[in-house]
């Protein structure tokens, strides 16, 4: 087989933080964007406060699986034990 | 499969080695500091279509910072529109057939984000005056002071990251998909890049004018907007 040990669980381990460092942030946009819709349909006339306050925390929330994307990439192309 | 990290090297001035993101960054300045001369150059009282446009920007973005900080944008409009139109143009050069754009690049995000970590304590400073604008590392209490110093670094590191992995993300799943399935596949994918795009360079502009804003303070009066104004 070829590569040795530790490419396979860098591999491995890439894949399995991208995966489950989404879950978080998913479920966390999710409920942010529900929040919003709601108030924005409770309070029409205050759309463009909240559409902008929304998007810089969704940038907020995105930022945690952008790190383990980092991560990942980091691991899978600046291994420092491989 | 290219690592993200890595440039290549198109030429050598001198001992300085030029890499790709440093080309495309030169001409996105070099195009948008010539459109802003010839259309900043003949101004008039009844505005051309061109100049229609380029007031609207100008009026929207005061707006936009007007509502965030609280102060008169006058200040902070050159920095925050040029961060925002650059890293716009930057984020859409994936259009343009064999070009990556530079924030795809961890060099350039980083760039962008120490010109924002400067401006955060220049204007804090100026708002503030030096020994108020130290006052407020020490907020609420001396205990949050470590807190308070490590915000600055990391806030700073996370707009680099937040930038370089949505472009750098973009980019490449675009490549996967393309050396997977074949021609016109990624286009729907492209065309999200093209909204992620926008979407990162508002969010850039915004982060930027909430920390400065947030460093600078609120000023006394709440000044007019437009339309209050008229």
């Amino acid at each position: 087989m070829e590569g040795n040990l530790v490419e396979i669980v860098s591999v491995l381990s890439a894949a399995i933080a991208v995966s489950f460092g989404a879950i978080g942030p998913a479920l966390g946009e999710g409920r942010a964007v529900a929040a919003a819709m709601d108030a924005i349909a409770r309070q029409p006339e205050a759309a463009g406060t909240l559409s902008r306050t929304l998007f810089v925390g969704l940038a907020m929330i995105e930022t945690m699986a952008i790190y383990t994307l980092v991560i990942a990439l980091l691991v899978l192309f600046a291994n420092p034990f491989v | 499969m290219q690592s993200p990290l890595e440039h290549v090297v198109l030429f050598h001035v001198g001992p300085v080695p030029i890499s790709e993101p440093v080309v495309v960054t030169w001409l996105i300045m070099a195009g948008l500091g010539l459109f802003a001369f010839l259309s900043a150059r003949k101004l008039a009282i009844l505005p051309s279509r061109t100049q229609t446009v380029l007031e609207l920007f100008v009026t929207v973005l005061d707006d936009q910072i007007r509502e965030t900080m609280r102060r008169d944008p006058a200040p902070f409009r050159p920095l925050i529109g040029t961060l925002l139109l650059f890293v716009l143009f930057a984020n859409w050069m994936s259009l343009i057939p064999g070009i990556e754009p530079p924030t795809a690049h961890i060099e350039t995000d980083a760039a962008l984000a120490l010109w924002v970590f400067v401006a955060t304590i220049a204007f804090g400073i100026s708002g503030r005056g030096l020994r108020g604008y130290l006052d407020t590392f020490v907020e609420p209490s001396w205990v949050m002071m470590p807190l308070n110093l490590i915000e600055q670094i990391t806030r700073t590191f996370s707009l680099i990251i937040r930038l370089f992995g949505n472009v750098m993300s973009g980019v490449f799943v675009v490549g996967i998909v393309l050396s997977l399935a074949g021609l016109f596949v990624p286009i729907p994918l492209m065309a999200l890049e093209l909204l992620t795009g926008a979407v990162q360079a508002y969010i850039f502009a915004i982060l930027a004018t909430v920390f400065i804003g947030a460093a600078a303070g609120e000023s006394e009066e709440i000044p007019l907007t437009a339309k209050e104004s008229e």
